[in-house]
Parts: structure tokens; sequence; C-alpha cells
């Protein structure tokens, strides 16, 4: 049993002990805010590790992925007489349409080659929605912003690629 | 001559503190509300923590266009935030902060700024009445049964400190004040004040103009600068409700060396119920039309008829 008007003084005393504490705003445009790892800002292309293979475009959900490639064929090694022709893929266009891109990540996932990476960068709103196609050229520029993978936990299972790299070198020592 | 300086002087002090005193209630509201809500509040008008927010507020209400609807009833439409508006600054005159400073002291000083307080509440009926809108007509006979709610109280309460000081003057009710109406005359004071608050219609008394369901009720159809003298009407408001209630209840200039700073003393009661005013906004949802109601006839009625027996008793004892 509590005395009537307990819940009255309650609020005042919520509202005055909030006031005499910080504020929670982000001050954005004044302070950077402070972003957590793997934070999805903006998609930054490698384009050395493409091979237009079209698996992010195809499994893009909002086709929002552009890929324009050709083939060209090289010549075969000369010193090497069984050496056949080579044809390669050389890539043309790649776009995404941030307009349109619902920043699900599919993309980045799905590539082989690791030619797509998060950069937690936010800041490139444009006034003509057709500049938010970022071609190939941009999209390589934002690969300058991608962080260093962060730090796997303490006791946490090794990466697999670690024990790859380290089961080829036990056998090259063996040999 | 020199009288008829004093006068002008006097009534351009009061004009200036009526331009002044709400914009700053308005900016500490601004803030205060904010950091009760863990915000900031305005960061960038004027450069140092938005002390410049309503003087921006007011260029921009300037600039726009002033719109009167068809249907409307364009006179009354017009002069409705005037008629808001105007009596408090009229109430401000008869206030005193300091033992001589008023703007004019009168006899029946209470008298006088009850009545004209009671003019401020036609502003908002007129402006629901005329502007040819249901919500607005809804919102202003909810201004009017609130007004009829709360006067009683609101005067009785008034009544009960007359009673003891033995005096319709305001500045004869401070000289007569001692600190043990704190005590004496706390239901009333309580009273006062929510019944004054109600009749601002301030949060949580803000049914008539409760912007989610009668989108501003009477003030739906008005713009520009009409609406901004409405807002000021608000806040000119609670300075002459805070001031009164410190000059009636809390004692206005007595306090430490109130020989030489009685009116700073007054100004400090005064915004320390006006600070009161913006804390009570935040802290409670809005009343219900019949919880109001309810509030008004079976709580702060019966409340100050207990407190006038009570006053009338200790006059007694104590004569």
């Amino acid at each position: 049993m509590s005395l009537p008007g307990v819940g009255l003084v309650k609020g005042l005393v919520v509202t005055m002990r909030n006031m005499t504490r910080r504020s929670v705003t982000a001050h954005y445009p004044d302070a950077l805010p402070e972003l957590p790892p793997r934070s999805r800002g903006v998609i930054a292309l490698i384009e050395e590790n493409c091979t237009s293979c079209m698996l992010c475009a195809k499994e893009c959900p909002a086709w929002c992925i552009y890929i324009d490639s050709h083939k060209e064929v090289e010549p075969p090694d000369p010193d090497n007489p069984e050496g056949r022709d080579r044809s390669r893929n050389v890539l043309d266009r790649f776009a995404i349409d941030f307009s349109i891109c619902m920043y699900c990540s599919i993309c980045i996932e799905v590539c082989p080659f690791d030619a797509l990476h998060w950069s937690p960068e936010f800041e490139y709103a444009e006034l003509d929605i057709r500049e938010l196609t970022h071609e190939k050229e941009r999209l390589r520029e934002w690969m300058w912003t991608v962080p260093a993978p962060a730090a796997l936990d303490e006791s946490a299972a090794p990466a697999k690629e670690i024990a790859v790299a380290e089961k080829a070198a036990e056998l090259s020592e063996g040999e | 001559m020199p009288e008829l300086w004093e006068v002008t002087l006097r009534l351009a002090v009061v004009l200036g503190a009526f331009l002044v005193l709400p914009l700053l209630v308005g900016q500490v509201e601004h803030k205060a509300m904010a950091h009760m809500q863990s915000r900031v509040g305005p960061m960038y008008a004027g450069g140092f923590h938005g002390w410049a927010q309503l003087v921006a507020d007011g260029v921009k209400f300037v600039q726009k266009e002033d719109i009167v609807p068809a249907a409307a009833d364009r006179h009354v439409f017009k002069l409705a935030p005037a008629v808001a508006l105007l009596p408090y600054l009229v109430a401000m005159i008869a206030i005193p902060i300091g033992p001589g400073l008023v703007g004019q002291d009168l006899d029946i000083g209470i008298f006088f700024v009850l009545a004209v307080m009671g003019v401020g509440v036609i502003g908002p009926l007129m402006g629901g009445w005329s502007s040819a809108n249901k919500f607005s007509l809804l919102g202003g006979i909810r201004v009017a049964a609130q007004l009829v709610a709360y006067e009683l109280p609101f005067v009785l309460a008034a009544a009960s400190v007359v009673m003891a000081a033995g005096t319709l003057s305001l500045t004869g009710i401070v000289m007569a004040w001692t600190p043990w109406w704190l005590l004496w005359q706390a239901p009333a004071a309580f009273v006062f004040f929510v019944a004054g608050l109600a009749e601002l219609r301030r949060p949580p008394f803000d049914i008539p103009i409760a912007d989610a369901e009668l989108v501003f009720g009477p003030y739906t159809e008005y713009g520009g600068l009409r609406f901004a003298l409405f807002i000021l009407a608000e806040y000119a408001g609670i300075v002459v409700l805070s001031a009164l209630t410190a000059v009636l209840f809390l004692g206005g200039w007595h306090g430490p060396f109130e020989d030489q700073m009685g009116w700073v003393w007054t100004l400090a009661k005064t915004g320390l119920v006006a600070f009161v005013v913006i804390w009570v906004r935040v802290a409670y949802p809005r009343l219900r039309e019949d919880q109001l109601q309810r509030l008004a006839w079976q709580g702060l009625v019966p409340l100050v008829l207990f407190q006038l027996a009570i006053t009338a008793v200790g006059v007694v004892m104590m004569q």
C-alpha cells in the first residue's frame, strides 16, 4: 500500500535526475559518430580481384549492381611449346546504384574473390539521384576507407585460412 | 510633469519585462525540457547553446503569410490573438516586485489582476468559435469548460490570502506576509498554482489544444504572426501566474537583505515557480477531459473551501 501521489513525486524525481545527467544526444555534424565494427556504410570494390563472375549481380535482391565485361584472348606463353590461347574476362563497367541498394551485404558475402568490402563511410548524399550510382573508379576509392578486419575474440578458434596456410608451410618444410 | 515622466518610465519597464520575460521562460523551457528528456535542445541559433532560438522563431513567424479562412468570422478571428495576449500585459502593470516597484499600485490589485486574467481566456474561445473549423470549435468549447471549472478554485484560493492579509492590495498582501503563511496557506498555494496552470492550458491541462487529437484546438487555423501571439500569450501567462504565486504565497520580496535586493527575491521566486511550470509539463501526461473536470470539482474546490475555513479560523484566533 503506497501513499496516494507517490507516482506524481516519482515523475518529478525522474525528470529532475535526467536533467542533472549528461544528455545522450549525438552532436553529429560537429562530432563524428563512433561506429561499431563492421558498420555498413558504403560498398568498396577491389577491381583487381574481380573476375566479373556476376555472382554478386545475380544474388543482389535489389538488382542494383551493373556489370559489363568482355573476353580477351591472350596468346600462349612463347616459351611453352604446348601452350594454348587463354581467354580472360576484362571488366568494363562495375557500378552500384546506392539509391536502390538495401545494404543487405549479400553481394559481399557471395563474392568468392573478396573483391567487395564494407566501408563505414556514410557521407555520400547527393542532390541528384543519378549521382548515387557509383562507378568502379569511385568504388575503388572507397577501398582506402575499409578498416582492417576486427580482431578475433580471446580464445576464439583461429581463422580457417591460417590453418590452411600453416599446413602448407609444414608440408613444404617436410620436403 | 515629473509625474508624467515617472508613469512613462514605469510603463516602459513593464513593457520591457513583458517583451523579455516570456521569451526567457520560453528559452528555459526549450533547454530544461530538453535536458530532462536527455536531449540538448537548440544548439545553433545565436552561436552559444542556441540562445537566439526564439528570436529566430519570431523572425520566421513574421515572414509567414497571414491567412484567414474563407468561412471564418474575419473580425473576431483577427482580434482573438490580441484578446489572448494583452490581458497579461495589463495584469503585469499591477504586480509589484518590490515596495513601490510596481507599474501602478492599485488598492484592489488582486481583484484587478484576477479579472484581467479571466479575460485572457476569452481569446482562445473567440479563436475557436470564429475559425469555422470543427476541431477549433471543440477546442474552444473545452477552453470554456476549463475556464468555468478552474476560475472558481483560482479565485477562492486568492480570496483565502486576501482574508489572511485583510487587504485587496497586492503590495499590502506582501507586507502582511509572514513565513508562517507557507504552512498555513499551503493548500491555497497548491490550488492557486494548479488552477492557474489549467487556466493557461499548460500541460498536463492542455486538453483544449491537444495537438495529437484536436490539432491544436482553437489555434488550428492560425499561422504566422497571429499564431506566434497566441504562443507568446501562453508564456506571458506563465510569467504572470508565477509572479502572482510568488507575490501572494511565497512572500514576494521578503528574504535576506530585502531592503537592498527585495526585487531580486521577487524575480528569483517568480523564476522558481516558472521552472516548476516547465517541470510539471515534462513530468506528467495530459489529463483527459473528464479527469480534468473531476480534479477541479471534486478535488480543488473542496480543498480550497476547506482552506477558506482554516484561514477564517486562523484570522479570528490571531486577532
